[in-house]
């Protein structure tokens, strides 16, 4: 292994523990108040001394957003082929989305709460809800853009729509759909974490909240680092499973730019 | 009346992309090309030449006029064509060989005998590949391979089913001069050998009158054909035969016609 190739393997974290080393140094150097801005020292405590409730309510956190991310890729990749299907069912239900997408989805909150009450099922639904959206338009996105020359190759051969789809449309529209996940997964954590902070009395988000009414200020933070690391975590699942499912598209320069 | 036992014949066919009454891509377009013939279309960009390709091969329908292909109308896609454009428009997730096999698993009887005689068609993919100067490259991916011999592919991706008919919309335009001549070769034989009927659209002249038996020259848009011209030079010709004084004197004959056709 040469040189350049172990500093950039070790980058990320000697980068990581800058930041945390000139957070601590920052606030002793300026004397902040911890109910302000604690140390990184002091949110390592945190974890230790809350340790089990924010394991249960991370694991809570994790598996609402799992759920929620599950029923958008099955719903989102079931659209996405719909929509990339058919002209017509693409220019009726484009604009329906545009304004779907346009809501913002903590306005959608109170309406599940009022439908299934607080907890675990707002949570999914709002993570599904804010998340689906990429995933359809990067399946139809896949699918629309099957060069016209290819389409006419194989119409001309007497090619079935089904046999377009099958052939072409679906495999090339498979980077996109993984491309998406990403996106996908990031967006349903936030939804959820957004939930279970207005209507939950579980999950990270409503962990937090308790934290911020008792002042804990450094459970606070370490509700924050917990969401980043289980942020970092799917991301990064995502990440992987893209480029185990589709390492043709980045071989060969598809669809990039 | 109509004239259809040309293998292909397009009788004062017009046709708009917008139905009846919008813009005219081609309006009263006749021509004839016959079972074997090498014929190529020359014109001035957007005159309809694709739009030609199109028609004849049922991807587009006119509005007025016939076409006929092997002695009947065409009123869906035929099934007997080859098609190659200037993009090679191979699929990057399968291997050129697998590329090539992609016709075999949409055309009848093919997609019934594929996977049982899956040996056979390899080797018939292999044989074609090697015929192009390609022998060795099926098991590569498509953007392993350098322009041409994409271009390569994709010509045996249009032959692989032993179509009656090719059709090459500007195949060798995105290529360099040397390239490009290497391929006219290529085609050149394939057609001597399968005795195909080919209908090649291009923008070169040169290109146009070493292959072609006949030339049609199209009018700007609409587009029809303005005039045709046989090539009366001998078979097989050789690359040496586009630097004789009568070949020049058949290039600059077409370009005459072109540039008017352009004011
Ligand atoms: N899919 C389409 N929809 C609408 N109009 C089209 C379409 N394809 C072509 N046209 C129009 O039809 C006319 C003929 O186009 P065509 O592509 O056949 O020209 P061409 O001779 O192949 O041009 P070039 O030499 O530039 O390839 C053009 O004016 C073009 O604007
Ligand atoms: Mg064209």
């Amino acid at each position: 292994m040469t040189a350049t190739s172990l500093s950039v393997r070790l980058a990320p974290w000697l980068f990581t523990v800058a930041l945390f080393a000139a957070w601590e140094a920052a606030v002793h150097l300026f004397r902040i108040p911890q109910f302000f801005l604690p140390p990184p020292t002091a949110i390592a405590q945190a974890f230790v001394d809350y340790w089990p409730a924010i394991y249960r309510n991370s694991l809570f956190t994790l598996g609402t957003t799992a759920l929620g991310f599950a029923l958008a890729v099955g719903f989102g990749l079931a659209l996405g082929l719909v929509i990339g299907w058919s002209r017509t069912i693409y220019a009726g239900l484009y604009p329906l989305m545009i304004g779907f997408n346009a809501i913002p989805k903590v306005a959608v909150v109170p309406i599940l709460v009022l439908w299934f009450g607080i907890g675990a099922v707002p949570a999914v639904l709002t993570a599904f809800l804010i998340s689906f959206f990429p995933i359809v338009v990067n399946v139809a996105t896949g699918l629309a853009t099957i060069e016209p020359e290819l389409e006419d190759v194989l119409k001309a051969l007497g090619a079935s729509k089904l046999d377009i789809m099958r052939k072409v449309g679906i495999p090339r529209a498979l980077p996109y759909f993984f491309g998406s996940l990403k996106v996908a997964i990031t967006l349903a954590f936030v939804g959820s974490v957004i939930s279970e902070t207005i209507a939950s009395n579980v999950g990270i988000g409503n962990l937090m909240l308790q934290a911020q009414a008792q002042f804990l200020v450094p459970l606070i933070f370490a509700g924050l680092i917990a969401l980043a690391v289980e942020g970092i975590v799917m991301y990064w699942l995502m990440a992987v499973l893209e480029a185990r499912m589709t390492g043709w598209a980045h071989r060969s320069g598809f669809a990039q730019g | 009346m109509a004239d259809l036992t040309a293998f292909v014949a397009l009788e004062g066919v017009s046709h708009a992309y917008g139905g009846a009454g919008s813009t005219l891509a081609v309006d009263g377009l006749t021509i004839r090309v016959n079972r074997g013939e090498f014929a190529a279309v020359v014109g001035p960009s957007g005159c309809g030449k694709s739009t030609l390709m199109k028609l004849a091969t049922g991807l587009q329908f006119p509005f007025a006029g016939t076409v006929a292909v092997a002695g009947e109308v065409v009123r869906k896609p035929v099934k007997i064509a080859g098609m190659a454009f200037q993009a090679p428009t191979l699929l990057p997730w399968r291997t050129t060989l697998e590329n090539l096999l992609l016709p075999l698993e949409i055309v009848e009887p093919h997609r019934g005998r594929l996977r049982r005689h899956k040996a056979d068609y390899v080797a018939r993919a292999e044989a074609l590949l090697a015929s192009v100067g390609l022998g060795g490259f099926g098991g590569q991916y498509p953007w392993q391979l350098s322009g041409g011999m994409q271009q390569r592919a994709s010509l045996c991706r249009a032959l692989i089913h032993e179509p009656a008919l090719l059709m090459l919309d500007e195949p060798f335009a995105a290529l360099d001069a040397f390239t490009r001549e290497e391929l006219w070769c290529v085609i050149r034989d394939l057609h001597a050998v399968r005795g195909i009927t080919v209908i090649l659209v291009t923008h070169d002249l040169r290109e146009a009158v070493f292959l072609a038996d006949r030339v049609f020259v199209m009018s700007a848009r609409p587009g029809r054909v303005l005039s045709e011209r046989v090539i009366d030079l001998p078979r097989p010709r050789d690359l040496e035969a586009t630097f004789t004084p009568h070949f020049q004197e058949i290039v600059h004959a077409l370009r005459d016609q072109i540039v008017r056709a352009r004011q």
